[in-house]
């Protein structure tokens, strides 16, 4: 199965995780600072930035976008409870 | 004293209309306001229309509106003047919006979305003509000017000042205000409200300390002959007093003495002097980094609010308590629940503590640590009871590798999916 790195800059660790993973999986078991609300994608409480490799990221689906653009998010901002790893390697931190 | 029913002129043409809620004792669940409030609210009349300066709480709006048709027309209104949403400030926008359709918004760019979901019916968001502003854009009035200060985060994303420039007065939003409530009105001529103003900054205003100086920037070199804020005394007697204490509430009062140090601040607290031996190992593991300074405090033998400013001020907070009852100490969910007024954001946290049959203690400061906004890249240590020797080394351990992530030089640590899946399990 590919795989793929997942940084999470604010606490320094890198985890080997298999495409198709959300952030929300790996996050709160890293010990990661993105914190959650509703998980479901409507809140946009977990807000991220992704620092780099955001081409190895799903695109952001509709109900994503709606809520990013509510929280005037930037492009370069993903919700981690959406937002899926395809490989390669991710850079992340909360914000 | 009975409160004025009539608007009350600040110069020719410029008229205070908001309104006096006397009978407030609290505010927002989180403030005490002994003297209530006012919601104050302004109406500037130029040559060429009308500018109305934020509104009131909705349950106050008829004194509002009479104060307002006292001193215009609707249909003369060309512009509403937002510089902070929040309800008790907007309140009366819908209805005022419904009175004068012709009237354009100014917001700043932040409250645009706010916008929508404060308006909620339809009929008031179809059509809705509103102009987002920033510092250097403009109102003009004919012989008057409104000229915008983007000051966000003072206290909400959207927060903004409005300058009138002929007269040098500053409609500022919750900056400078505070809640107390006097039909005088003029702070040369109500009670003593210094209290209120102090008490409203370090509520309100603390947490964006840095955003406070960064309006300041902005706000200082303006001439201001007075100060129009939207809650509170209007500061028509030595405004620049106003400012001037704003600076120093928001800048450190002692140069803090680390010279250049990274400072970590222990937090403890010991049933049996277990928590406290593993706070000592911890400081002396933390001390063996170069570049950090470590601080240990006992909750025990101190108030929340000194602590408060301790945290304020420090680069890293690690708590230390005992599990009783499945649960960590009051003292220090006292202190960690009264952070919400200092900025700590991006600290960084750590927990440890000795515990008896279950230590769910430490998990759970963890976890409010992330809540706000802390980063906690070391998982914490949890001792059975007596530390022995090998767990206070391991107490060491842990002081050194927050050391070396306060000062940068932390190893990239590299895990998989699996092995991280198994640490969750066994945590």
């Amino acid at each position: 199965m590919p795989k793929a790195n997942v940084t999470f800059e604010d606490i320094g660790v890198t985890v080997t995780v298999p495409a198709g993973t959300r952030l929300i999986e790996i996050s709160e078991k890293v010990g990661a600072g993105i914190t959650y609300g509703c998980r479901e994608g409507e809140c946009g409480t977990c807000m991220m930035k992704i620092v780099s490799g955001m081409e190895n990221m799903t695109e952001r689906s509709v109900l994503e976008d709606k809520v990013l653009q509510e929280n005037m998010a930037g492009r370069h901002h993903r919700l981690a409870c959406q937002a899926q790893v395809l490989g390669g390697e991710v850079v992340v931190r909360p914000g | 004293m009975t409160p004025p029913v009539d608007p009350v002129e600040l110069a020719k043409g410029v008229y205070w209309i908001g309104a006096l809620d006397q009978g407030l004792r609290e505010f927002d669940v989180i403030l005490k306001t002994a003297n209530g409030t006012s919601y104050n609210a302004y109406c500037v009349r130029g040559s060429a229309g009308v500018a109305v300066i934020d509104t009131v709480k909705e349950s106050h709006a008829a004194n509002f509106f009479a104060r307002l048709e006292a001193v215009a027309r609707y249909d003369e209104i060309a512009a509403i003047i937002l510089n902070h949403l929040e309800p008790d400030h907007t309140g009366a926008l819908p209805e005022l919006m419904r009175r004068a359709p012709q009237a354009r918004l100014y917001i700043s760019f932040k409250a645009q979305i706010m916008l929508k979901g404060l308006l909620k019916s339809e009929e008031a968001t179809q059509n809705l003509a509103f102009t987002p502003v920033d510092t250097g854009d403009s109102v003009f009035l004919g012989d008057r000017t409104l000229r915008f200060l983007h000051t966000p985060y003072l206290h909400w994303p959207d927060t903004q000042c409005t300058w009138l420039e002929e007269e040098g007065f500053l409609f500022s939003g919750d900056v400078f205000g505070c809640h107390f409530c006097d039909p005088r009105l003029f702070n040369d001529k109500t009670g003593d409200f210094r209290f209120s103003f102090e008490y409203y900054y370090q509520h309100i205003m603390r947490p964006f300390r840095e955003h406070v100086l960064a309006a300041l920037d902005l706000i200082e070199p303006l001439d201001i002959k007075l100060i129009a804020p939207a809650h509170g005394p209007i500061l028509r007697d030595a405004p620049a007093n106003y400012v001037r204490r704003y600076r120093q509430l928001a800048a450190p009062q002692l140069a803090n003495e680390a010279d250049g140090d990274k400072t970590l601040l222990i937090f403890y607290i010991s049933a049996y002097g277990n928590t406290a031996r593993m706070a000592q190992a911890i400081r002396d593991g933390a001390e063996e980094i170069p570049g950090v300074r470590v601080s240990m405090y006992d909750l025990q033998g101190g108030e929340v609010t000194p602590f408060v400013d301790l945290v304020e001020a420090a680069d890293a907070i690690v708590f230390g308590s005992p599990t009783i009852n499945g649960d960590a100490v009051k003292p220090v969910w006292d202190l960690l629940s009264s952070l919400a007024v200092v900025n700590v954001k991006d600290k960084l946290g750590g927990a440890f503590g000795s515990y008896g049959w279950s230590g769910e203690a430490v998990t759970m400061l963890e976890d409010r640590m992330r809540g706000l906004k802390l980063r906690v890249p070391v998982k914490g240590v949890k001792v059975k009871l007596i530390p022995t020797d090998a767990e206070l080394d391991l107490c060491r351990a842990f002081g050194r590798d927050l050391g070396l992530h306060l000062t940068g030089r932390a190893a990239r640590r590299v895990i998989s999916m699996e092995e991280l899946n198994k640490e969750y399990a066994n945590a």
